[in-house]
Order: C-alpha cells, then sequence, then structure tokens
C-alpha cells in the first residue's frame, strides 16, 4: 500500500488545509494530496477509492482541477456496495458534467441502476441522470424513466418527473411520450409528486403547444381543486410552515395556472375563485405568505381582465409597496413594473412612494424604482418628476449616476413641451452629471440650441454662467464653448433678454477668458481643447479687439504633441494672421441645424437622400445608428465624425465644374496630413477658389465637419453665382441671413446639378454594421468611363479588421479595382476606408450600372461576411 | 432553468459547498464566487436580499458565519426562494443537530446528499423534511 495517501482521512485532510496561513501553503498540500490520489488511482486502489473521492470533491470545490479522478467515479458507481455508489455518483455530478465523453460509458451502468431492485439506487440513477444527462442518454434512457413514471414508490416517481423534465429539454421530439403520464401524476396526493409533476406539466406546456391545449382542456378544473384542497387543508405537520400547508406547493401550482389561464378566457374563469380565495384569506404576516401572495399578483396580472382581481391584486402591491421590509417593497416594484401594462392609473397613485424608493439607501431597490419611474412618466407629471430627479442628481453616488443621468437625459428629450424647459433642464444636468452624458445627448442639445433663435441670447449666458462654477463637466463645457462661440455678441451684448433673467454684464475679454480657462484645463480632452480653438477663432473674427490676444492664445498649440491641436493652432493663426478678408466668412453664423432631419437619424432611419426631409418623430434616442457618409445634397445636415463624403464630393462637384484638378490625396479622410501641407494645401486651394475642405480632416469632431460643409457650402455658392461675390462680402452675424443661405443655396444647388455632368452620391449598400457610400466622376473625354470613389464606414462599436471588399459585374461592363486605403476600419464611423473603382460601360447609354458586392471583415477575432447588389446607380453613368 | 447554482460561503469568502446546475468551467465559476460574495458581503442588514448581477438574480441570507447564495433565473419568485434557503437550513439542522460551519465543512458529501435530495436539475423536488432526511438516514444505519 501506498505509504503517503489514503491514510489521511477527509477530516485531517480538511484540517490541514484549514491550517495553512497563505495561499501557497495551501497550493502545496493540495498538491501532496492530489499526487497520493492520483497515485492510488494508478494502483488502482479498491479500500480507500471513496475517500480519495470525497477527497477530490473538497478540492474541486477550492477550485482546483481534478480530471485525474473522473474514472475513480465509475469504478465507484459499478461498484455493489451503496456507500461506494452513492459517493460514486456524487462524484460524477459534481466533478463531470455533460459535456464530457466519459459520460457516455456510464450509460451503461445508469441503465443496470435504473432496473435495480434496491428502491434507493434507482432513485440515485434518476437524480444523476436528471441532473447531467446529456441528449444521446436522453434518447437511450428514456423509456426507462417513462416506465418509471408508473412505479409504485412516490420518491421514485417524483425523481422520474424531474428526470423527463430534463430529457424533454434535451430531446424536445420525446415531449409526447410524457404528456399522459404527466397528466396523471397531477392527480397524485403526495406533495412532492405533485410539485414534480407540476414542474413537468410546465415545462410540456412550455415546449409544445399541443400539450398547452391538452393540459388547459383536460387538467385546469383539477388543478384548482387541489390548490383550493390544498387552501383549505388541516395543520400538516410534514409540510407547515410557518402556519402555512406547503407554501411551495402552492407557488407552483399558481405558477401552472398562470401558464394555463394565459391567453384563454375559459381557463381564466375556472381560476377566479380560487384566485380570490387565495389573495383574501393568505396571512400575509410572515414570509411564506407574502410569497403565495406574490405569486397569486403576478397570475392574476398574467390571465385574462377580470376587474374584480385585478383591484385586489393592485391593493395587495400597495401593501407591499409600504412595508418596511424591504425585500417586500423590492417585490412591489417589480411587480409594479408588470402592472403597468394592464392599468397605468392604478400605478400613477402610487407614484409619491416610488419616488421615496429612488432615493432609498438599497442599491438594488433604486434600480428597480428608477425603472419603474421612467415607465410611469407621461406628459402631465414629467416636470415635477423631472425636478425631483434632478435633484437626488445630485446627492446620488456615482455609479448610480450614469443610468440616472441617462433616464433623464431620455425623458426630457421625449416629452419636452417648450424649448427653454428643455434648455434649462439639460443644463442642469450637464451641471451635475456632464462627464455621465452620452454624446447623442449634447449634440441633441445644440441641434434645439441653434433651432431656438429666440433663446441664443438667453442660453449662451445661462451657459456662461454655469461654465464658471461647473467646469469640470466635460460636456458642459464643450456646448458652453460651442455656443459662446457662435453667440459672442449676443453674450456681451445682452441681447434678447427673457423676463426671468437678471442681467449680467460681459466684456469680451470675459468671455475669451472663459474659454481660455477651458482650454487650459488639463483634465478635459481632445475634442474639448478642439472646440476651443474653433471658438476662439469664431471671437477673434467677432471681437476684433481681441484679436491679438486670442491669437497669442492659438499660438501657444503651435507645437503641441496633440497633431489635431497643432493642426488646428497653425491653421487658424494662419488664418487671423494672413486672410482676414475671408475670415469673416469662414466663421459665419452656423446654419440652423435641421432638427426633424437629425432626430429622423437619431431614430435610425435611413439618411435622406434629399434635402427636404420629413421630419420624423422625435424618438427615444435608445439605440442610434450613427448615419455615416452624407450624400452630397445634405451638405448642412449633421453628419456626426468626419467622412470624406462632404469634402471629396465637394471637390467633385467643382472638378465636373471648374475642370480643375483636385490632389485625391488631400480629399482622403482618416489620412492625417503634416501642418505643412496644410497651410499650402489651404494657399493652393484658395488661389484656384475651391474650398479649404482639408483643414480638419482627422478624427471625429461633428462640429468642425459642419464647419467644413459650411464653408464649402458657402464658397460653392460663391462660386456658382458669380453675381453675387460682392453681396457674400458682408457676413452678417444677425440671425436672417441664415434662412438667406439656406434659401440661397437650394435653387443654387439645382442649377448646379443642370450645369455640369455631375451624378449625385449613393449610398451602394447598407448593413446594420456597414455603410457603403459611392461617389462618382467621370473623365471629360470618356463617357464610358466612370471613376467611382467607395467609402466604407463602420457604425458599429467594434474594430474590423483585415477588411476585403469584392465586386464583380455582368459582361458588357468592366470593372477594376484599385488597392483599398487601408485594411482596418475603426469604430463608429471613426475614419473610414476608401477605394477607387473604374467602370466601363460598354452599353453606355442602353443599359445601366449594376454591380454584385461581398465584403468580408474581422471582428473581434470571427469572419463576418457581407454581400449585396446595387441596383440603384444613376442612370447615365 | 429555475435554480442557477446554490453556494456557501463564509465571511471570508471561503466557499463552503457548491453546487451549479449549468456548466461552467473552474476558472468561470471562481471567478463568479468572487464577484458575487464580494457584492454580497458588502451590504449591511437593512438591505434586502437580493441582487442583481448579470441576467440572473442572487438571493441571499446570512446564517451566522456562513452566507447561503441561490442564483435564481430573473422569473423567480424571490420570496419562496428565500423560504427555500430557510428550509435548507431547517433540514441540516435536524439532522446534525444545532448545524454550524464545521459540521458542513467536516461531512461536504451528507450535505450534498442533503441538497441533492431538495433539489434536481435547479428545480425543488421535495419539500418535507422527513421525506429528504429518510434515505440519508438509512444509508447513515447501514453504514
Amino acid at each position: 500500500m501506498n505509504p503517503f495517501s489514503s491514510g489521511t482521512r477527509l477530516r485531517d485532510m480538511i484540517r490541514a488545509i484549514r491550517a495553512c496561513k497563505t495561499a501557497a501553503e495551501e497550493r502545496g498540500v493540495v498538491r501532496k494530496e492530489c499526487a497520493a490520489i492520483r497515485a492510488a488511482v494508478s494502483e488502482n486502489d479498491q479500500e480507500y477509492r471513496h475517500r480519495n473521492l470525497a477527497k477530490l470533491m473538497f478540492i474541486h470545490m477550492l477550485g482546483y482541477p481534478t480530471h485525474f479522478g473522473q474514472m475513480e467515479c465509475l469504478k465507484l458507481i459499478a461498484s455493489a456496495g451503496f456507500p461506494e455508489k452513492r459517493i460514486g455518483y456524487l462524484g460524477l455530478m459534481l466533478l463531470l458534467d455533460e459535456r464530457q465523453e466519459v459520460l457516455m460509458l456510464v450509460t451503461n451502468s445508469l441503465k443496470q441502476d435504473l432496473n435495480h431492485t434496491n428502491q434507493y439506487i434507482v432513485g440515485l440513477a434518476l437524480c444523476a441522470l436528471g441532473n447531467i444527462c446529456s441528449a444521446e442518454m436522453a434518447r437511450d434512457l428514456a423509456p426507462e424513466v417513462e416506465r418509471l413514471l408508473q412505479f409504485r414508490d412516490p420518491n421514485i416517481r417524483k425523481k422520474a418527473a424531474l428526470c423527463s423534465v430534463r430529457i424533454i429539454k434535451k430531446v424536445p421530439d420525446l415531449a409526447e411520450n410524457f404528456t399522459n403520464p404527466a397528466a396523471s401524476l397531477l392527480k397524485e396526493k403526495h406533495h412532492g409528486v405533485l410539485i414534480t409533476g407540476l414542474q413537468l406539466c410546465t415545462d410540456l406546456c412550455k415546449a409544445s403547444e399541443e400539450a398547452l391545449e391538452y393540459f388547459r382542456k383536460k387538467c385546469t378544473e383539477g388543478v384548482v381543486k387541489v390548490l383550493k384542497d390544498i387552501a383549505n387543508s388541516p395543520y400538516a405537520p410534514e409540510y407547515d410552515i410557518s402556519g402555512i400547508p406547503d407554501p411551495f406547493l402552492h407557488i407552483r401550482l399558481l405558477r401552472f395556472l398562470r401558464i394555463l389561464g394565459q391567453g384563454d378566457a375559459d381557463a381564466s374563469d375556472c381560476m377566479n375563485d380560487i384566485l380570490a380565495q387565495v389573495a383574501t384569506k393568505t396571512e400575509s404576516n410572515k414570509n411564506a405568505g407574502n410569497a403565495i401572495l406574490y405569486e397569486c399578483v403576478e397570475t392574476i396580472m398574467s390571465i385574462e381582465d377580470n376587474s374584480g382581481l385585478r383591484v385586489l391584486a393592485i391593493n395587495i402591491l400597495g401593501r407591499f409597496l409600504s412595508n418596511r421590509d424591504n425585500n417586500i417593497r423590492y417585490v412591489a416594484l417589480n411587480m409594479l413594473m408588470k402592472a403597468i401594462t394592464v392599468d397605468t392609473q392604478a400605478v400613477q397613485r402610487h407614484r409619491v412612494t416610488i419616488l421615496e424608493c429612488v432615493k432609498d439607501s438599497d442599491a438594488s431597490i433604486r434600480k428597480r424604482a428608477l425603472e419603474l419611474v421612467f415607465l410611469l412618466v407621461n406628459d402631465s407629471n414629467v416636470k415635477p418628476l423631472t425636478k425631483e430627479l434632478i435633484e437626488y442628481l445630485e446627492v446620488s453616488d456615482q455609479e448610480f449616476k450614469g443610468d440616472l443621468t441617462a433616464k433623464i437625459c431620455s425623458i426630457v428629450e421625449k416629452f419636452s413641451t417648450d424649448k427653454i424647459w428643455y434648455i434649462d433642464q439639460m443644463l442642469k444636468v450637464l451641471s451635475e452629471a456632464g462627464n455621465f452624458v452620452k454624446d447623442e445627448v449634447w449634440h441633441g442639445l445644440i441641434v434645439v440650441i441653434s433651432n431656438a433663435s429666440n433663446l441664443h441670447g438667453y442660453t449662451v449666458r445661462s451657459l456662461c454662467k454655469a461654465v464658471q462654477t461647473s467646469g469640470e463637466q466635460e460636456s458642459l463645457v464643450r456646448v458652453a464653448v460651442w455656443c459662446i462661440g457662435e453667440y459672442a455678441e449676443m453674450l456681451v451684448n445682452n441681447t434678447g433678454m427673457l423676463d426671468v433673467e437678471e442681467p449680467i454684464t460681459v466684456t469680451e475679454s470675459d468671455a475669451v477668458d472663459v474659454i481660455e480657462i477651458a482650454i487650459k484645463r488639463h483634465t478635459l480632452d481632445l475634442t474639448t481643447r478642439a472646440m476651443c480653438l474653433s471658438a476662439l477663432l469664431k471671437l477673434s473674427s467677432r471681437f476684433p479687439a481681441c484679436s491679438q490676444r486670442i491669437k497669442d492664445i492659438i499660438i501657444q498649440y503651435k507645437g503641441s504633441l496633440v497633431l489635431e491641436l497643432q493642426q488646428r493652432s497653425i491653421e487658424f493663426n494662419s488664418i487671423i494672421e494672413k486672410h482676414q478678408n475671408i475670415r469673416s466668412l469662414l466663421v459665419e453664423r452656423m446654419p440652423v441645424l435641421d432638427e426633424a432631419t437629425y432626430n429622423g437619424r437619431r431614430a435610425g432611419s435611413l439618411p435622406a437622400t434629399t434635402s427636404a426631409s420629413n421630419g420624423a418623430a422625435l424618438n427615444l434616442p435608445n439605440g442610434v445608428a450613427k448615419p455615416a457618409a452624407v450624400p452630397l445634397v445634405d451638405l448642412l445636415d449633421l453628419s456626426s465624425d468626419v467622412v470624406p463624403a462632404p469634402s471629396p464630393s465637394g471637390g467633385d462637384f467643382l472638378q465636373d465644374l471648374l475642370g480643375v484638378d483636385l490632389s485625391p490625396a488631400s480629399s482622403q479622410s482618416g489620412t492625417i496630413q503634416a501642418q505643412k501641407n496644410g497651410t499650402d494645401v489651404l494657399l493652393d486651394l484658395l488661389s484656384i477658389g475651391t474650398p479649404p475642405a482639408q483643414s480638419t480632416s482627422s478624427t471625429s469632431d461633428i462640429l468642425s465637419s459642419i464647419q467644413d460643409n459650411k464653408t464649402s457650402s458657402g464658397m460653392l455658392e460663391r462660386l456658382s453665382s458669380p453675381s453675387g461675390l460682392s453681396a457674400q462680402a458682408s457676413s452678417p452675424a444677425g440671425g436672417s441671413p441664415i434662412m438667406d443661405l439656406l434659401d440661397g443655396f437650394a435653387p443654387n444647388l439645382a442649377t448646379q446639378e443642370d450645369n455640369g455632368p455631375a451624378y449625385p452620391s449613393l449610398v451602394a449598400f447598407e448593413s446594420s454594421s456597414l455603410k457603403l457610400m459611392f461617389n462618382f466622376s467621370k473623365s471629360p473625354g470618356n463617357p464610358q468611363a466612370t471613376t467611382i470613389q467607395a467609402t466604407f464606414t463602420n457604425k458599429s462599436t467594434n474594430i474590423f479588421t483585415d477588411f476585403i471588399f469584392q465586386a464583380a459585374v455582368p459582361k458588357f461592363l468592366q470593372l477594376h479595382l484599385d488597392p483599398a486605403s487601408s485594411n482596418t476600419l475603426p469604430a463608429s464611423g471613426n475614419g473610414s476606408i476608401t477605394q477607387d473603382l473604374r467602370v466601363t460601360n460598354s452599353q453606355h447609354g442602353k443599359k445601366s450600372l449594376v454591380m454584385r458586392i461581398r465584403i468580408s471583415y474581422k471582428v473581434n477575432s470571427k469572419d463576418v461576411l457581407e454581400e449585396g447588389q446595387i441596383n440603384n446607380f444613376p442612370r447615365g453613368l | 432553468m429555475g435554480i442557477r447554482f446554490i453556494l456557501m460561503v463564509n465571511k471570508q469568502g471561503q466557499t463552503r459547498l457548491a453546487q451549479y446546475y449549468e456548466y461552467l468551467t473552474i476558472e468561470e465559476r471562481r471567478a463568479l464566487e468572487g464577484e458575487i460574495v464580494r457584492k454580497c458581503l458588502a451590504r449591511n442588514e437593512q438591505q434586502c436580499s437580493f441582487v442583481e448581477h448579470r441576467n440572473y438574480k442572487i438571493v441571499y441570507r446570512r446564517y451566522a458565519s456562513l452566507f447561503f447564495l441561490v442564483g435564481v433565473d430573473n422569473d423567480e419568485n424571490e420570496l419562496a426562494i428565500l423560504e427555500f434557503i430557510h428550509l435548507l437550513v431547517e433540514t441540516m439542522d435536524r439532522h446534525f443537530g444545532n448545524v454550524c460551519e464545521l459540521d458542513i465543512m467536516f461531512h461536504l458529501e451528507k450535505a450534498h446528499f442533503m441538497l441533492e435530495e431538495m433539489v434536481m436539475n435547479g428545480c425543488i423536488v421535495e419539500t418535507s423534511k422527513s421525506n429528504i432526511l429518510a434515505p440519508i438516514q438509512l444509508m447513515d444505519k447501514a453504514s
């Protein structure tokens, strides 16, 4: 016999492990024991096998690997004695699981044990089968289990019932065999059999429709009777729990009734009496009683409508809600969420209590209450509710703030009646918890602000005040900086004062101060500082007196290690110094961002390909699909994250109009240019008269891209109507010219389209995670050849790698693919891949282009393949 | 379905009994146990006994130095599970007589046997203490 091992009994090993002071010591002891056990296993030691297995189980529980013991389990199961079998089965259930192939070896032993004369052994086998059998084992042993469902001993029957549950789950085809026996189980007296029988029937109903119908027809009254008996039964010491006979059975019965009654009026009628009885008679001072009431209320809420019962249920909920026990309140909140769909009025009555729960000290209750409040909000109570929630936001703790902020923002967005209230609330939220606010939210806020032209002055003044107190909230600073940049004169001149405001005096240099503080604060990130630089440029134009000081501030970033800041600093500096004549034009007031289109976009609808988009209804901003590339015609719309479409398509336009060859390198987005190129290109473009579209080609900033759009549109307008050139020289900072620009733009666009053979860009392919845009251009000499620039944008939040685009065309077309700009596509439209295609149409004029595409990429090292066909090429290509 | 796992953990976070009704690897189990135990141990007496973790709920109760944690599906009746935990403790109490943590540790198999009689494949099988203890008492007599 091995001198090391099996000498130690289980308890000695446990004592040794407990005596260890450090994890390393414990590992040492465990290792020694495992070695001993392994030696015993290889020696095929009979006597101490079960002891070794017990030790192995303990070690497994501690978290160490124990697969060398699996064969031991099998040997123990095959042995004759009951204790060995017992331990063997226990080991089987703990150490193995259904995925191991070793399990197949057990099937034979199980079969023998299922037919054993000793009913405890049969029970053991059923237990093991019920816990871990796999699909093949289930198929093999199903007939045995069926037979055992009618065994004389109730203990065996109950175990067989649960075993059948697992079999049905693994092999749903066998469900029909079990339906009849299951129905007969429901007539039993033994509680254990009843409980498991009910479980079996419940699962059968979930698995198949016919079973549900069968049970509904045959068993509903039977079950109701059982429930009645049990509810009225006298004291039974066996199953009694705090005065209620077998609450577990009660609950099971109620749950089964729920499934039977859902969607079926007759069955629901049957149960009304007994449900009413249970709801009224059950004592609720003990947990068991409350558990039954809870289940009862859930059942009442799910079955067909019966107003009397519903009133009863809501009353019970009300009682629960005011109970001091936290568990009960949690459960009540849970139930109320379901009750809302049924009867909103009743739940509204409890609104105040629920609001109190939002402030509770218990995290689980807070969470539930917040979700419930969110469901309760409607037009009439939104203002007081929001007020309460915002007050609570100030005192809530960090983990909760994120949830709370998101919910408040969506409530405000969904139900805001007037703009001023919306802006006020959002300002408060931003001041409190700006760091938790998502991007869509403050983008939306900016859209609203720009639309509310009468509130510009009020907004910018409030923002100025707010940012002076809460300057660390990132989103607040961004919104404030943008507004100050746009509406700076209103800030200083106190224009558009509302009655509720007190006059404040802000001088020009104060405004510059605010931005300077923001830009110097080291906690704020790149986007904010970039926005500050843009705002400073705008200010330098609107407040010429401070121009020098602003220039000094901007110059400081000339040598910044962050490329974005460096680029902006140099370019803006250059504009301030050398290009005063166009500076004011460049930083004209932003045109009003179209709210309806933006909301439609955010709700995930397709991007409008015409500038006149019908306003989609204000939808909840959850699940926003960020639109990627913007079709040319929608230059003025928000495009989140810079995409190349505006710039190169602008370039394409002009290419057609002026026959000028724009260097393709400059129109690729995502390629970061050295600062020298920036200024050179700027100069070149200005001399040719094309827009400085590349000045901000890089990482996400919608506002700079809007600025691009703005400048390019401004430029385009100038170019296309040369007679109106002089009219543009006056760049007003007032309100009305915004509309002029917009109005002026649209007809010009129409004329532009008439002028040249320009083709609108096309959304060639769009899926939930990918968007493909085609921009067309034809060289004037060869009408049959078209150059297509394909731009891929990633709409999901994962990075795509190994991105490959393939295309196939019919025989009358010739296709040539240039290599792509890269094969990694950053997430959420943070960059894009461009690839040029050249198509020659031998049937030009007779047939239009058609193309089959296939895109393959890797996401999280999983391969994804997307295919599509593009039929909507413009005619005439 | 129903019950996903049952754990008994002491105040220092050491697992005393673990029964899983769904498949998880050893590393997953340790990670899960660590996370949940930290959450539950951090709560105080006044807070409610239900914790939401990922896509299921944990119902827990503390008896002396041992925490009983049961992980259940989201649609399970939490109050019933609390009752079940109490039933489990009472059953063990009847068998061991004034059960304490050490009893469970040194007679781990018996605790498992009892649990097996009560819960199978995540569903409650038997709720009568005598029925549960009968086979175990028989086995003790036989050996």
